[in-house]
């Protein structure tokens, strides 16, 4: 046990050094995530009603196509150069690679995007206690979407147009994340409690927790065999 | 109870996409003992190889580590050896010495700072250790790959996939004297290489597929 923490510990480090030696590929998926948002408004015009009630969908939108755009490296990378190989046979049970490399994924995508959410929120005149919402959402959201995302990954791992296959098999089943997530801004908004909707994110997390790597793990294995 | 450690293909098969590479393989691997695959391209050596990491099923048969099925071990079975692929599994962002850290680390060795520098100048790589790998020549990358084997003779069992492609006689000249060092240990070692390399000491074992 102890032992695959410091290995869960020690990708993680890995991934991130990459990382930031690469800090083109996070930045590119912020600003996709800031460009997305922004263009919105310029084509439906900038009455402010319309623009408070579109926001938080728009803002979910784009969280999750640019963690979608963020999917294909999770494990593409490492299958190129062979390091998966070596991963898959490490002296520690795969699933704590797995962990390891999908936590990296979300502190590099998922973190950065909740952070910057509330700017863009503004853009959408949103008020004070819905960027509250927004930012609770997508902190419990994001890791989620980066859990199912790695079980896409993986599964699409070697095989031609992995990125549009990757797009239609992981897209529905981030709806919803998307429902629920958009969900509990939109009820602040209108002034109702969105505690539910944070609880079912929750549920969805926890879930994902237990079963995605696991799948991710298995679909790996199918992948390299 | 002492085991002495062995491995032992019993009736492997391999197929890929359809043909069958090889079948009913049998071979049984001591300590000190060096197992060269050898056979024209295609003939499933690397295939053998992955087998025998048990990174892939084969088609029949099984891989046995001291006569346990090798992929109902699991993880007891892959930290006992050190594999280099076909790819040298080098991330270009990363130093030489970042990448041996980190390699060793998975096999879940973590030598000293000192012995990370020693194993790279031993592979003829001093003053190129912080250099991220991308800078480097193919045949550097191939020599910061095979570093890890200066670091671990401890491992019983090492699986080489052309070890010696791409690298020059001095380059050569160390992969096999650590190489023969390991047998000499006690060590196994399961290697293909095209070249014609005479290891002295050893007892080799040769399996030649045709593919």
């Amino acid at each position: 046990m102890r032992s695959a923490l410091s290995a869960t510990i020690g990708i993680i480090e890995r991934d991130l050094r990459l990382a930031f030696r690469r800090k083109g590929d996070v930045a590119q998926v912020l600003v996709f995530f800031v460009i997305v948002a922004s263009l919105f408004p310029l084509g439906t015009g900038a009455e402010p009603n319309q623009l408070r009630a579109m926001g938080p969908g728009v803002v979910w939108v784009a969280a999750l196509l640019a963690a979608l755009l963020s999917l294909g490296r999770l494990f593409a990378a490492d299958h190129a150069d062979g390091s998966l190989e070596q991963l898959m046979i490490a002296a520690h049970p795969l699933t704590a690679t797995v962990v390891g490399k999908t936590l990296a994924h979300w502190l590099t995508t998922g973190l950065p995007l909740t952070l910057l959410a509330p700017l863009i929120g503004v853009q959408y005149d949103l008020p004070a206690p819905a960027l509250a919402a927004l930012v609770a959402s997508l902190a419990l959201g994001t890791p989620v979407l980066s859990l199912i995302g790695a079980v896409g990954a993986a599964l699409t791992l070697g095989a031609r147009g992995a990125a549009v296959l990757l797009a239609l098999l992981v897209l529905p089943l981030y709806v919803p994340v998307l429902v629920f997530g958009a969900g509990a801004v939109g009820a602040t908004l209108i002034g109702l409690p969105h505690g539910a909707h944070l609880s079912l994110l929750g549920a969805f997390l926890a879930f994902s927790i237990v079963f995605a790597p696991w799948a991710t793990c298995a679909a790996l294995r199918i992948a390299l065999d | 109870m002492l085991q002495v450690a062995t491995l032992q293909a019993d009736s492997l098969a391999c197929e890929r996409g359809g043909r069958l590479l090889f079948k009913a393989l049998e071979f049984t691997l001591a300590p000190g003992t060096l197992l060269r695959v050898a056979g024209p391209n295609g003939s499933g050596k690397t295939s053998l190889l992955r087998i025998l990491c048990s990174l892939a099923r084969p088609a029949a048969g099984r891989v046995l580590w001291s006569g346990e099925d090798a992929h109902a071990l699991g993880e007891d079975y892959t930290r006992r050896l050190a594999y280099l692929g076909h790819q040298s599994a080098l991330k270009e962002d990363l130093t030489p010495r970042e990448n041996l850290r980190f390699a060793l680390r998975l096999t879940g060795l973590a030598p000293p700072e000192a012995a990370l520098g020693e194993a790279l100048a031993r592979l003829g790589l001093a003053g190129r250790e912080d250099v991220p790998a991308r800078y480097l020549s193919q045949g550097q990358k191939r020599r910061a790959a095979l570093a890890r084997l200066a670091l671990a003779q401890e491992l019983p069992l090492w699986i080489l996939d052309e070890p010696l492609a791409a690298l020059d006689v001095d380059a050569i000249e160390t992969v096999v004297a650590l190489i023969t060092a390991h047998l000499d240990a006690g060590g196994m070692t399961v290697l293909t290489t095209h070249q014609e390399i005479a290891f002295a000491s050893a007892s080799i074992l040769h399996v030649v597929l045709r593919g």
